[in-house]
Order: C-alpha cells, then structure tokens, then sequence
C-alpha cells in the first residue's frame, strides 16, 4: 500500500488525496487485462473527469473503488482507508452513480431514496430527504413510482439516491447519457453546486464538452492505462493549439513564396488562409504574418481565432499512442 | 453491525409481500384450503386414523410444511434475483453491509413471511379439521428452524440462477418431489421396507415427521434426527452461502 500523510484520518487537507490508487492491476476471468498498473491521486473537493473510449477501463476503475469489482493487484485508498481491510468506512464515503438507470420500478421516489440512506448506514432522517429532492427537482415527484417517471427523472432519481447518505466522494459514471441538452445543463449546475459543498465528484463521460466544462483535473484511460493526469486548465494551454483563419478579399490559386515560412494552409477554393499555432508561445508569428500579407498587397475580409477543445487534445493523445 | 441497513432490506422485503399480498398470503391460503377439501374430506373421509389422529389432522402438519418448503425457496430466491436481474444489486455491493447482514436481512425477511404464512395455513387447517398440538414450543421451533433453513436454501439458488428458467429449475425438479415423496400425505410406515428404506434419504422426511410428532406425538423417525438433520441442512446452505460471498460467485467479477 502507498503510504499517504495522515493515512488514518478520514478528513484529509483539501491537497491530501482523497482517493489514491497504487498499481492497480485488474484481470477479468476470461483474461481480458481491464487494468495495468494504475495509480492515480484523487484531490479532496474537486471534480476530476475519467475520460477514455469504450473498454478503456473507467467503470472498472470505478466499480473497484466502489466495491462491484474485486479488486485484482495493487492498492486502493479511500480516506486514507483501505477499500477492501476498512470497507465499511470507505463504501459508507461514497456515492455512485451507474450508468445504467437501475432501480426498483415499483417503489416510490421517496422511499427508494430513504432506503438508499438506511442501506449506507444511516437513520432515517426525512429532513435531509426532502433536501435531497428539493435540491433534484424531485420533491413534487416525491409519491411517484419510479416506473412514471422520464428517463431525465430517473437519472436524477439514482442522484438523489447516491446522495441520500452524504457522501463525501459521488461517482458519476456516464451521467448525462441519454439526457437532453437542457437537462444536462442543469446537471452540470447541480454537479458544480455539490463540489461547492466539498463533495469530491469524479466522473466519467463520452461528452468531452463536459468535462471541458465542469472538470478541474483531467486524467485520460486508454488500454487499461493512465496516459495522462493533469489540470484542465493546465493541459489545454499546454496541449492545447490556436488556430487562425483569414478570410481573404479575393481567392488566391497558390500560396505566394514569401509566405511560405509561417506554415499557413490554404483553405479549399482559395479564399482563407489557416495558421495554427501555439498560443503559449513567446513568439507566436502573427506580427510577422501580417506585416507579410500587406507586403504582398493581399486584402483581408476578415478574420477569426478558434481554441482547439478538449475533445482534439484527447483525441490527438490516443491518436499519438494508437 | 450496519444494522440501519438490515432493518432497510428487511423492511423493503416485507413491504414487497404486503404489495403482492394476493400472491404472497391469499393464494397458498386458497391452495391448502383446496387440499384440505380434496384430501381431507373427499377422500380422507374413506381412510381410517393414523397415528390416533383423523386423516384430515395427520396431513395438517405435512401441507404446512410443503407450503413453507416451497415459499421459503420462492421468496428468499426472488428476493435476491430480482436486484441482480434488474441491476439494482449495484446498490448492494456498494453499500457498507457485510455478507452476515445481507443475508441476515434478506432471509430473515422470507422466513418471517414464511412464519406468517405457516401460522394462517395451520388457522385455515382448524376450519377444516379438530387440530391437537401436544408441543407448541416444539412446533414453533420446526416452523422457525424450517422456514430459515429453506429460505436460505432459496437464498443460494437466486444467487445462483442467471434467468428466471433456473430459479424455477431446483424448486421444481428437486424440492416439490421431495415433499411430495417426503410423507406429506402419508406415513411412510405405509410403504414397502424397500421404498421406507429409501425414503430415509430424504431430508423433507425428517421435517415433516419432526413437524407431525410435535402435533400429534408420533413420528416416522426420531424426533432428535429430525432436530439433527434440520441443523446440518442449515449448517450446510450456511457454509455455501458464506464461500458464494467471499468468492463473489455470480456476484462479482
């Protein structure tokens, strides 16, 4: 196991991770290697964003630390507790989301959620209910039997229940699949305010727009390995290119010599120019791109920058290791 | 102890019986009243006393005991096969409970209906027929060691059971014969040395006597037997519950 600072305590420093895995290696049965070797660090108190394709290992991952999968070699902390020695102590700090929208049909929103909060170990307390439904949207919807419920509802529904027993840490695995631009806005809102509160959110998604949008550290999974932990902001500079598209007055046929060493694209038809550069950089060229094109008397109809998004930078990463 | 987490199970369990309270309770109630009628009356009018006990009175026992064999079996079978087969066992695995409490919960909750259950049957049965209990407590005990033993049998066979084809297959294939087979509707004094010989194998047939000799004071077998081997079966789903949890057999991967 890899010692953590004040490893007993479980209300680490907001820079203590609150979830740390060492060397995590997990093979399935029928010897397909989920995992290898991962280790990762997650901070207390922020939302970290597991992205990766399709059998890259996120709900593995996930569905370890929670508990649905034996873990295979290596450790796991939660806490600084070990999740399989002090079970109860760390499963009784998290909350999960799954993927799918599994939950009895028959029961009512309210007592589906209150039995969600006795199942984690906690006495029945209405109070905090209605707080969690208020705070969902879900109190009007208290009576219902699951089954009536929209897709939306339900999704909001395993929330509620996965918060029913004040977690510190809430696991969204695919949280907004399936669920309308509208209301996975408000999801991102109801995520955003939970952080604010100290839970700890990490979540997995398809939609990279997501986690450009609410995570503050990125980690990518490809092939069962970690490939990439860093700071959204952080990688994006970094990872991240500029691009810039100037639309010209008139179409040019070829790329004049004298243009030639800014590394410009001409656009199909001829009419823009495209630079991509890198935006950190000390000295960008721009200037110099410009000074050019007056020179060769090329009259500019207008121009526009665009940020590479999240979604290039990972797809250039996979891209690079495939 | 996670024991806001027993109470929770168990009281979705129970609350579960009372929604389906026409299949849960009226309908073994319905069924046992019919063979009261069929065995009881129309052809038990025609055989003399066993035991010292009309017809009608010797089968009490043993429709008791069918019924609770087979709604333990069902009960505690769905009960933890429907989480799996609607995913909501998600849920469970994450929960801070431990294998003891799971199944302390979940068992409990179908014994405790099964207890029910066996005492509406044994009030319907007085309807039918004069019923003598020579040794209540004794009785009380079969009923409890019985519906526990049962429920955690069933308890396996859900965990077991990948589709609803296979929570029926042991029910019906094994369990139903053997209480047929396992002197609910007779003595098995009545038959051949051979097919008594056999029978002796059949762990119903020490329930059932057991259950009968605390109505009636006669038995097939010695009462101690039956005590014994109603323990080793419960020892035994015990041990295979216990391996299937630490495993993860068909639980986790």
């Amino acid at each position: 196991m890899r010692p953590i600072s004040d490893a007993r305590s479980t209300k680490p420093s907001p820079m203590q991770p609150i979830i740390s895995i060492s060397n995590l290696s997990k093979t399935y049965a029928n010897g397909f290697e989920a995992l290898k070797n991962v280790s990762l660090d997650v901070r207390k108190g922020e939302i970290f964003a597991l992205l990766g394709p399709n059998g890259a290992g996120k709900t593995t991952l996930i569905n370890i630390v929670c508990g649905l999968v034996n873990p295979g070699t290596g450790s796991v902390t939660v806490g600084g507790h070990d999740i399989v020695a002090d079970y109860r102590k760390t499963r009784s700090m998290i909350g999960l989301v799954p993927q799918e929208l599994s939950m009895d049909a028959f029961e009512t929103v309210v007592a589906t959620v209150s039995f969600s909060r006795g199942l984690f170990g906690k006495p029945a307390d209405s109070a905090h209910v209605e707080k969690v439904l208020k705070s969902l949207s879900l109190w009007d919807k208290r009576k219902d039997k699951v089954m009536t419920l929209s897709g939306g509802m339900k999704r909001r529904v395993l929330i509620a229940k996965a918060l029913a027993h004040e977690p510190d840490i809430l696991f969204l695995d695919e949280p907004t699949a399936g669920v309308d631009v509208e209301l996975r806005r408000d999801m991102w809102a109801m995520v955003r305010s939970l952080r604010d509160t100290g839970v700890t959110i990490i979540l997995t998604t398809h939609y990279i727009e997501e986690a450009q949008e609410m995570a503050d550290r990125v980690g990518i999974i490809s092939k069962g390995e970690i490939i990439l932990v860093e700071n959204k902001d952080v990688l994006m500079r970094k990872l991240g290119k500029k691009q810039l598209r100037i639309e010209l007055r008139e179409p040019m046929a070829t790329l004049p010599a004298s243009l030639s060493s800014h590394g410009l694209d001409l656009a199909e038809g001829g009419d823009a120019l495209v630079s991509t550069y890198d935006a950190s950089a000390d000295r960008t060229g721009i200037n110099g791109l410009f000074q050019d094109l007056a020179r060769e008397g090329i009259a500019i109809r207008d121009v526009e920058t665009r940020q590479s998004t999240l979604e290039e930078i990972f797809v250039g990463l996979l891209e690079e290791r495939a | 102890m996670n024991i806001h987490a027993v109470r929770a199970i168990y009281r979705f369990e129970m609350a579960r019986t009372f929604r389906t309270i026409l299949q849960s309770i009226v309908s073994p109630v319905i069924s046992t009243a019919l063979y009261f009628v069929v065995f009881g009356a129309a052809i038990g009018s025609r055989i003399p006393e066993i035991g010292g006990v009309s017809y009608g009175a010797f089968i009490v026992p043993g429709l008791i005991m069918m019924s609770i064999l087979t709604l333990s079996i069902s009960n505690a079978s769905f009960g933890i096969y429907f989480p799996k087969f609607t995913g909501t066992i998600y849920e469970l695995l994450s929960a801070p409970v431990s294998h003891f409490e799971i199944v302390a919960a979940y068992v409990g909750a179908a014994a405790t209906k099964s207890v029910i259950i066996g005492l509406v049957i044994l009030a319907t049965a007085a309807l039918f027929v004069p019923l003598r209990i020579e040794h209540p407590l004794v009785m009380l005990l079969f009923l409890v060691l019985t519906s526990l033993s049962f429920s955690l049998f069933g308890f396996i066979i859900g965990l077991w059971a990948d589709g609803f084809e296979k929570l029926q297959l042991i029910p019906l294939l094994v369990v139903m014969p053997l209480a047929f087979l396992g002197g609910t509707f007779y003595s098995i004094e009545m038959l051949p040395p051979f097919w008594h010989a056999v029978l002796l194998f059949n762990p119903v047939v020490y329930l059932v006597s057991g259950f009968r000799w605390s109505f009636i004071g006669a038995s097939d077998v010695n009462v101690w037997a039956s005590v014994l081997m109603t323990a080793l079966f419960l020892a035994g789903c015990l041990a295979i519950t216990g391996w299937m949890f630490r495993t993860g057999y068909k639980l986790k991967n």
